[in-house]
């Protein structure tokens, strides 16, 4: 970390930059990266606002429009921009009020999966031994199968739901959480301002959360990112699968199951819900690649 | 190197046990009784209820229980489907080789596309080349392949009416299986026409399932040959006069692939995840499709050995992609 301090020093001559100046400096030099920053917020301003920015309820039927094309084709209006779905739905204002589901989920799971996997691989790092081998053995287990096929089988047996697919998607994804923790704390552990605080009398809470753990954060925020965007993806596969939320909730893969059976008539029952879906996955992404460039140290340099 | 084998079959035996374990008790966690879920019955009187507890056995302990499953997995006993009551090891043979052969294209597509595309995008570095390949990438990292599938049959299927939307080859066509790889199995029917149906067939599901190996491996090619061109052996052959060519294929490419090929061997974890998905939307009789079905029709002695199995299969590739790994890069041994 000096060697970036000293380089953004002589950039600002001679005031410590603080941390945050720092990283904006590094992450907006990725245009991506800020491109889609704003998508993200736009999307969370969507979410929040729903009931203010949506033109209709997204549950109210129109039994007089149903399946009407979008705007821009003929036949459409400007009261349902996006058209409407096969029971007459505003698409628009559905897909709006999806976000809140998508954004919440992404949170949710993001949440689970990071508190518990960073405490196990705390722990497994820290300690090492056999409570580290028992540990790495379970996720090890929980590797083997494929996280989509787990995740269908969990909530198989927890009922589907929104609530179950979140628990399941975040049971999934946490053991790359503990193996990223692990690893980090067995580097860090070894350092010489680790020993010197043990040395000086830190316990061994005091050395695991407030010493090893804030310097093994930037990795972990990188992974954070990617799972915010994988579980939003995961839960609009279950979704989709019709595992995940259930009708009517204007959830964005649920909307592409019950529109499945008018993708011959229909193009934009089935188009917009999932562009909903790339876009929000992808301004995530962005952001991620873009924090990567920020927090890690080893590409700062190059 | 035997050494090495030895000790990634023993970290492979409590893993086994592991995901027995889970496969053992997802029947009894759920809800519901078990008699009534394994015997597939909806209404019985309590006598039926004991007798059938004790025909399959579960009434005794559950350490019993459970060590009889596990000799009957050794055994190749998987268990047999409420439904049709065909063992599932059959039903699991018989349907493997078409997901076997959709995954196959799928990361033969993704190798074949996505390691030149990462290679040229590192040459590149930072020009609008580099940056749109490296932009689709991205794209195709995000993408709801679920989606991507509707919107490819909306298209090609529906619009210009190219390939067909469902199954594995038309109707038109019979033959007896022999390898299970319809692409093989149409040439060697000697029918004309056969291989080129299959081929439409199977043209959709591929693109779809390659999708995200394919920026994966693009992306992970692309910071790999980042690199090792770095490197003093690379500017050592660019001093020694090699041509560009050489230099970039032969000494920087072979060293980039080592981090390339622990990626494709994390691809099959995704790609058996992906067959969910794009099985079921092209209706192609797989694993994937299989599970999901089984699912639904509650038929969960299918979705036990179903998780077994496959969970199966990605062990032992991630065993024999630790050893390959090994065998190129003699440091990991020890």
């Amino acid at each position: 970390m000096s060697i970036v301090q000293n380089t953004a020093e002589t950039k600002t001559g001679g005031t410590p930059p603080s941390g945050l100046s720092e990283f904006w400096y590094y992450f907006s030099r990725n245009k991506g990266a800020v491109i889609g920053l704003f998508v993200f917020l736009f999307i969370l301003f969507m979410a929040i606002f729903a009931p203010f920015v949506a033109p209709h309820s997204p549950s109210i039927q129109n039994r007089e429009l149903l399946l009407l094309p979008p705007v821009f084709q003929q036949g459409g209006s400007w009261g349902h921009i996006l058209g409407t779905d096969a029971v007459g739905r505003d698409i628009l204002s559905r897909i709006i009020y999806g976000a809140r589901f998508s954004l919440f989920i992404g949170l949710v799971v993001v949440t689970l999966s990071v508190v518990s996997g960073v405490l196990i691989g705390l722990v497994a790092g820290y300690f090492r031994g056999k409570v580290d081998t028992f540990i790495m053995r379970i996720m090890d287990i929980i590797l083997a199968f494929p996280s989509l096929l787990l995740a269908l089988v969990l909530v198989a047996v927890l009922g589907p739901g929104l609530l179950n697919a979140m628990i399941a998607i975040s049971l999934v994804n946490q053991p790359h959480f503990v193996r990223l923790t692990r690893a980090a704390v067995m580097t860090e552990k070894l350092k010489d301002y680790v020993v010197g605080s043990k040395v000086a009398g830190a316990g061994t809470l005091r050395l695991m959360f407030l010493t090893i753990l804030p310097n093994c954060l930037a990795p972990l925020i990188v992974q954070a990112t990617l799972a915010f965007s994988a579980a939003i993806l995961d839960a609009a596969a279950l979704g989709f699968l019709g595992m995940g939320a259930q009708p009517p909730t204007p959830e964005w893969g649920t909307m592409l199951a019950e529109a499945r059976e008018f993708i011959q008539r229909a193009w934009w029952v089935v188009t917009f819900p999932g562009l909903a879906i790339l876009i929000t996955v992808l301004a995530i992404n962005l952001m991620g690649d873009g924090l990567r460039d920020a927090l890690d140290p080893k590409l700062k340099r190059s | 190197m035997f050494r090495f084998i030895f000790g990634r079959l023993a970290v492979l035996i409590p893993t086994f046990l592991g995901v027995s374990i889970i496969a053992f008790s997802f029947i009894r966690l759920l809800p519901g009784d078990p008699v009534m879920l394994m015997s597939g019955e909806r209404v019985m009187s309590p006598e039926r209820h004991t007798q059938i507890m004790h025909q399959l056995g579960l009434d005794r302990p559950m350490y019993v229980q459970y060590f009889d499953y596990l000799t009957g997995l050794l055994t190749g006993d998987f268990g047999s489907s409420i439904v049709t009551k065909r063992p599932v090891l059959d039903d699991f043979l018989q349907l493997f080789p078409a997901t076997l052969e959709l995954a196959l294209c799928a990361i033969i597509v993704a190798m074949v596309l996505g390691i030149p595309a990462g290679v040229f995008a590192a040459v590149k570095r930072g020009t609008w080349f580099d940056q749109s390949i490296m932009g689709v990438a991205l794209v195709g990292y995000s993408m709801p392949i679920f989606w991507w599938g509707l919107l490819l049959i909306i298209f090609f299927s529906g619009y210009l009416g190219w390939t067909p939307v469902s199954g594995r080859i038309s109707a038109m066509y019979f033959f007896p299986p022999v390898t299970g790889f319809m692409l093989i199995d149409s040439l060697l029917s000697g029918q004309t026409g056969a291989f080129k149906s299959a081929a439409t067939y199977l043209i959709l599901p591929t693109v779809v399932l390659s999708t995200i190996p394919l920026a994966v491996i693009a992306r992970q090619t692309r910071s790999a040959m980042l690199e090792v061109l770095g490197e003093d052996y690379v500017r050592t052959a660019r001093a020694k006069g090699l041509s560009p060519f050489r230099v970039i294929g032969v000494h920087a490419l072979r060293n980039a692939m080592i981090p390339v090929i622990t990626t494709i061997g994390l691809q099959v974890g995704v790609l058996l995840a992906g067959a969910i998905l794009t099985e079921s939307i092209f209706s192609w009789p797989g694993i994937g499709k299989w599970m999901v079905d089984s699912v639904f029709k509650r038929d969960y002695a299918v979705v036990q050995g179903g998780l077994m199995l496959i969970a199966g299969v990605i062990m032992i590739v991630n065993l024999v992609v630790d050893l390959l790994y090994g065998w190129i890069n003699p440091r990991i041994r020890h």
